[in-house]
């Protein structure tokens, strides 16, 4: 452990102390999503690759499922580190919030290993209880379900009963809200119906409104609390400007949702709705980028710490155009009707989930290690600055590689399948043997590969950085 | 930040925050109550499960400038006609084999899934299976084991995911059911397997 110098929890108050424990199975799951995503990308070139052991559906379960509960780990860790800090006294009930986090930890673990060693199970309803619930991003079995709302309840009761007792923020108040809805909304997906329609319009409560709604204002948040920590920018501007992602934000992404509902049964008001919603949703994002932008124009990109910075920055443009730009490409139902469920939808993903997502977490893993080691300088000059710089250009045009690559194929796609051949069996093959459609999956697996490479690029600095650093922090006003 | 300005206070942002969320849940509310309504089984959207005693057909309907599911003659599943509650349990059961063998993990169903497989939304009508005749014990016998057979020429195949025979008559039923939902004309341009000879 010497190697990574001294890391002490001196440093940091009790919430902060939990908060890395998330950060830290963050980080190994982001790893877990990186390698199995490479596994399936693989699969589409060598189709016989671990067939019959860890079949693609596998694969593409672990890659999305450790996807989400990373940046929800993440989340909660960025939760419990500014926690005390906004409400100025200690966490209310912090022995039950180190619980649950093993418990949590544990339940992943086991929810994992039960996916890759036992992966399916008879068509009974204890199936859905104990081994997969078979639905793409939730198939966590049912008993995990209710273990995750119980852990979920006790982070919230440690968020609600501090602010309580301390002091309400704007920004406590809208996280406080926030996590009710995260919580309230996870709950639409637990139940069993045969009938489909049912089934995908309650699915998509949980994974539109988590991601297009909830998980934005969440990421709102822990940016203005970035911003203010980085740049210095006052409580009363980023506050300001919370309150209004979240009325484009909600305004926008509620009724968004209907761009879900064009195809599933659901009435044909949907496409109307969804589509003039869904027109309306990247206007947050550029608000978010009008932002940040500005905010380090003001303060002449001086700030405390460069390599997290960098990342807000990317996460200002990356959810512009991955969430923003990508998503309005083919959200119009007239475009749609040829794009859904093609490989668009999984370069949107990317994009999305990548610019949205990782990069507000990327950047608080770097604010969490500046002050993990002392609150130590990490402007420019930095010792071994070339590691961050690297992997955050090998992440970035990796992920932009892929989801070109993607792109490409799913031009393709809709072309050939879905507008000529009308999604037939023969007519999803015709476009998947495509050259077009090869060419775009080879390049994807190339570039997933370069993103793999920033990836333990990220981790050795996360490791390393301001290890042998002496030089106090800038501080954020502008003086040291 | 001096300005006094309206529109660039905290106060008017907050309290639009506020209204702007609680208008827009309660429009999703009501329009979730009137969809649960129009979709529910045995509507005009979403037939009842005993759909599965007649023929589907997927049509061009020139008023809606889309094809539809069209419900024919009587043509029962396995020559067996279901009664309603029957053909529930049926399908029932084929819903959850789907999801207990994460069949949406490789296969989009109504176009949501992953994408290394075909969408499933009109399996049941895919001119893959030849003729009428020989479709339902084809697709029993390709879901119980489809490994060993011939699926396209990139050499991607499904694997053998230990489906019963009941399992997989039941998959059948749920997938015939699935084809008489009326998705708004998706996917379009879907050439359906004649069922006229």
């Amino acid at each position: 452990m010497t190697a990574l110098g001294k890391l002490d929890s001196a440093n940091l108050n009790g919430g902060q102390k939990l908060a890395v424990k998330y950060f830290s199975v963050a980080l190994v799951l982001f790893g877990a999503q990186v390698a199995f995503g490479l596994l399936a990308g693989l699969q589409y070139l060598m189709p016989d690759f671990l067939y019959g052991v860890l079949d693609f559906s596998i694969n593409r379960m672990v890659h999305i499922n450790a996807m989400v509960v990373w940046m929800l780990f993440g989340f909660i860790g960025s939760v419990y580190w500014m926690l005390e800090e906004e409400s100025g006294i200690p966490i209310v009930g912090l022995k039950f919030g180190n619980l649950i986090f093993w418990i949590f930890t544990l339940a992943v673990l086991v929810v994992v290993a039960v996916y890759l060693l036992i992966q399916v199970g008879p068509g009974e309803q204890s199936t859905i209880w104990l081994i997969t619930e078979g639905r793409e991003y939730i198939e966590a079995p049912r008993w995990a379900d209710i273990g995750i709302v119980v852990c979920v309840l006790t982070v919230f009761y440690n968020v609600a009963a501090t602010f309580a007792k301390g002091k309400w923020t704007g920004i406590g108040g809208v996280l406080t809200l926030d996590m009710i809805a995260l919580f309230a909304i996870y709950m639409a997906g637990m139940f069993y119906t045969a009938n489909i329609s049912i089934d995908q319009y309650w699915w998509w409560w949980v994974i539109h409104l988590w991601v297009e709604a909830t998980w934005e204002v969440m990421v709102g948040c822990i940016m203005a609390y970035g911003l203010m920590t980085v740049l210095g920018t006052s409580r009363k501007i980023v506050e300001t400007w919370l309150y209004i992602e979240v009325a484009m934000m909600f305004g926008s992404g509620i009724l968004g949702i209907g761009h879900h509902y064009f195809w599933i049964g659901t009435p044909e008001y949907w496409l109307s709705i969804g589509g003039f919603f869904s027109a309306l949703e990247p206007i947050p994002l550029v608000a978010m980028v009008v932002h940040a932008v500005f905010d380090s124009g003001v303060n002449k990109m001086r700030n405390t710490n460069h390599p997290a910075m960098g990342w807000l920055i990317a996460q200002a443009f990356g959810n512009f155009f991955g969430a923003g730009v990508w998503g309005f490409m083919h959200t119009l139902p007239q475009i749609n009707l040829y794009t859904h469920g093609t490989q668009w939808s999984a370069s949107h993903g990317h994009l999305a989930f990548f610019g949205a997502y990782a990069t507000i977490n990327i950047a608080f893993f770097y604010i969490v290690m500046q002050k993990w080691r002392g609150n130590v300088w990490m402007s420019g000059g930095l010792f071994g600055g070339w590691k961050w710089k690297w992997s955050m250009l090998l992440l970035n045009l990796g992920m932009v590689g892929m989801t070109i690559g993607m792109l490409v194929a799913g031009y393709e796609q809709s072309q050939i399948e879905r507008a000529i051949e009308g999604s037939t069996w023969s007519g999803f093959f015709a476009a998947q043997s495509h050259v077009w459609f090869q060419q775009g999956m080879f390049w994807r697996e190339v570039f997933g590969g370069m993103f793999a490479v920033g990836y333990i690029l990220l981790v050795w600095d996360l490791l390393t950085i301001g290890k042998r650093e002496t030089r106090a922090a800038l501080s954020a006003s502008g003086k040291r | 930040m001096t300005t006094s300005t309206w529109w660039a206070s905290e106060t008017f942002w907050r309290k639009t925050a506020i209204w702007v969320t609680a208008g827009s849940l309660v429009v999703l509310i009501v329009l979730t109550f009137d969809s649960m309504a129009q979709i529910s089984a045995g509507t005009k959207r979403v037939p009842a499960y005993s759909v599965i005693n007649n023929r589907i057909e997927y049509k061009y309907d020139e008023q809606r400038h889309a094809q539809v599911p069209v419900i024919g003659k009587e043509e029962p599943l396995f020559g067996k006609k279901l009664t309603e509650q029957e053909a529930e349990a049926l399908v029932s059961k084929g819903k959850l084999t789907t999801q207990a063998k994460n069949c949406m993990d490789c296969h989009t169903l109504l176009g949501n899934g992953a994408y290394y497989a075909p969408d499933l939304t009109k399996a049941w009508l895919d001119p893959f299976w030849g003729s009428r005749a020989a479709r339902e014990e084809l697709m029993v016998e390709f879901i119980k084991d489809p490994s060993t057979r011939l699926h396209n020429g990139l050499g991607r195949r499904m694997p053998k995911l230990g489906v019963t025979d009941e399992e997989a008559r039941a998959v059948v039923a749920f997938l015939k059911w699935m084809s008489s939902i009326d998705t708004n004309g998706f996917p379009t341009n879907f050439k359906p397997l004649d069922q006229e000879n």
